[in-house]
């Protein structure tokens, strides 16, 4: 749960300048959507977000103080591919957050502290659909649950901003309207301020609070490197979205999926984070 | 059908892998009786009972000058001096890549050296090892590992910096410190590739075994075979290179195993 505020932030490479004149405020648990045409600069906008890239101009603020220069813990991200480890099980992917924050220098946990962890990472799986999968490793998994796995291991660190880069853009329609309803309820249930790349307008006024176009305001060929893009539209939803109002958003009944392939979203309700210590 | 649309079965495939190994050895012993039909104390092709007698000898008669069976000596010998220089190589390797590839300080640092240094002819380097650490086993595994290293550390960072940087991103969302990811994500995903590279340099590693054991040595397969150059007792040497040779296949043949046995994640990553 942080607030978000671009400061007449710009992107520069070189001379080739990406984004510019970008200022905006997002507001506690909201849920953004980036939208706009290929090259357009969204992903630049997220990386900054996420730390691995810094603005050439303007600063990024979140709850006030300025953005960190490299990716922590307080903001989780999902991305399109790569976002599982491969190496680890389903099981052990989940519970990796937890054992890097609690063991620095073994980065393992053992005895009641690794049960605990274990706990909370299956029911963590349960919740987005995974349960009886925890010892497969990603490579065994359909896409879809792959990002799902991604979503429940961003989420077991507890981050207060998560970030997702086209996250759904490699899925099946079917498969697709399934995660949409997970993501809404884990924004739901969880303190997250969501900010989400995407190339797929329905999905960003399906799910989002608020729709940001990013666009180039000039684009003859001569203009292309000099001209950056920016926010051209700022688009709230109506009616309005909360993710303190439980009852916009309707968890899937039994049966009602709309695809057979996928593993259906677990029972709605509390989901197991706690606020970290 | 097209050439490129045929595909042997599995008894096929068996008889295919067979016909190379078949035809030197027909073309070896064709040449060997019609040499000896010629002259019967020819030397250079020995006909079969010959290598057998001279196997015999070597492996299964004690010697009466060491009072041991001299292949078994001489093989146990080499294997220890190829073991602990590989040994060697692969830690030092799996360290040096991971910090290489994961830090790019270390790779502005080291990776230029590291490229000039493989560079560097071994053998070259061998009369230098001699003066300076005597001619035990020191110099010869310093040999093994001067020739393999350089080579396992380029490959080795070049594999930790082909780990996709989302995977570095995403642990550091999770809170990882830098000694956290080489720990959790890049050693653990470095050791199937480590077992790659040090297969590649197996065939090096022999290499300068044989070389330095034939140079300066008083037991070893290398040793041995030099030894015998000398008598141009082929019935020992054909028998003691294909020897080396099962060896090195079965060296390889394991680290493949336990490549699929220890890592089973690992065959469907490389898949893509």
């Amino acid at each position: 749960m942080s607030a978000i505020r671009f400061d007449d932030v710009w992107k520069e490479y070189g001379d080739h300048i990406v984004l510019e004149r970008i200022t905006m405020e997002v507001e506690p648990r909201a849920f953004i959507a980036l939208v706009g045409p290929s090259g357009c600069g969204k992903t630049t906008l997220l990386r900054m977000l996420l730390g691995e890239e810094q603005p050439s101009r303007g600063q990024i603020l979140v709850d006030g103080k300025p953005l960190p220069a490299e990716p922590d813990a307080d903001r989780g991200v999902v991305f399109q591919r790569y976002s599982v480890f491969p190496h680890l099980t389903v099981l052990q992917n989940v519970m990796l957050g937890r054992e890097l924050r609690d063991a620095k220098f073994s980065a393992r946990l053992f005895g009641a502290a690794r049960r605990a962890a274990m706990d909370d990472a299956m029911k963590l799986l349960a919740e987005v659909g995974l349960a009886g999968q925890e010892s497969k490793y990603p490579s065994a998994l359909s896409g879809g649950m792959q990002q799902r796995l991604a979503l429940a291991q961003a989420i077991m660190r507890g981050p207060k901003i998560l970030l997702l880069d086209e996250p759904f853009g490699a899925l099946d329609p079917g498969i697709r309207a399934d995660i949409h309803l997970l993501m809404k309820r884990l924004w739901t249930e969880t303190h997250l301020t969501v900010v989400m790349v995407t190339h797929d307008l329905s999905e960003a006024f399906g799910l989002a609070t608020r729709v940001i176009a990013l666009e180039r305001s000039r684009n003859r060929p001569e203009e292309r490197e000099r001209y950056g893009a920016t926010v051209s539209r700022d688009l709230e939803i109506f009616p309005r979205r909360s993710a303190e109002l439980r009852s916009s958003v309707q968890p899937a009944p039994a049966g009602t999926t709309r695809s057979g392939k996928e593993h259906q979203p677990g029972r709605p309700g509390a989901l197991v984070l706690k606020e970290q210590p | 059908m097209r050439l490129v649309n045929i595909r042997p079965g599995r008894q096929t495939r068996f008889y295919l892998l067979a016909l190379p190994f078949l035809l030197v050895a027909i073309a070896y012993f064709a040449g060997s009786s019609a040499r000896l039909a010629q002259n019967p104390n020819d030397k250079l092709l020995p006909a079969l009972p010959s290598m057998v007698q001279a196997v015999k000898q070597m492996a299964f008669e004690v010697d009466p000058r060491t009072g041991g069976y001299l292949m078994a000596s001489d093989t146990v010998a080499s294997l220890g001096r190829l073991g602990s220089a590989l040994a060697i190589s692969t830690v030092a390797a799996l360290v040096l890549g991971i910090v290489i590839g994961l830090l790019p300080g270390a790779n502005a640092l080291l990776g230029p050296f590291v490229s000039v240094t493989s560079m560097v002819p071994p053998l070259a380097l061998l009369p230098i090892l001699f003066i300076v650490m005597g001619l035990g086993e020191n110099s010869k595994i310093a040999l093994i590992v001067i020739g393999t290293l350089p080579c396992m550390i380029r490959d080795l960072a070049m594999k930790v910096q082909e780990l996709p940087r989302e995977q570095i991103v995403k642990a550091q969302t999770l809170g990882a410190s830098t000694w956290q990811i080489a720990l959790r994500v890049a050693m653990p995903q470095t050791l199937p590739r480590l077992i790659d590279v040090l297969r590649l340099q197996l065939g090096p590693a022999w290499l300068f075994l044989i070389a330095a054991e034939a140079i300066a040595s008083d037991s070893g397969l290398g040793y041995r075979i030099f030894l015998v150059r000398r008598y141009l007792a082929m019935d020992v040497i054909i028998p003691y290179v294909a020897w080396i040779t099962l060896l090195a296949f079965l060296i390889d043949v394991g680290l493949r195993v336990l490549q699929r046995k220890a890592f089973p994640w690992f065959a469907s990553v490389r898949a893509e």
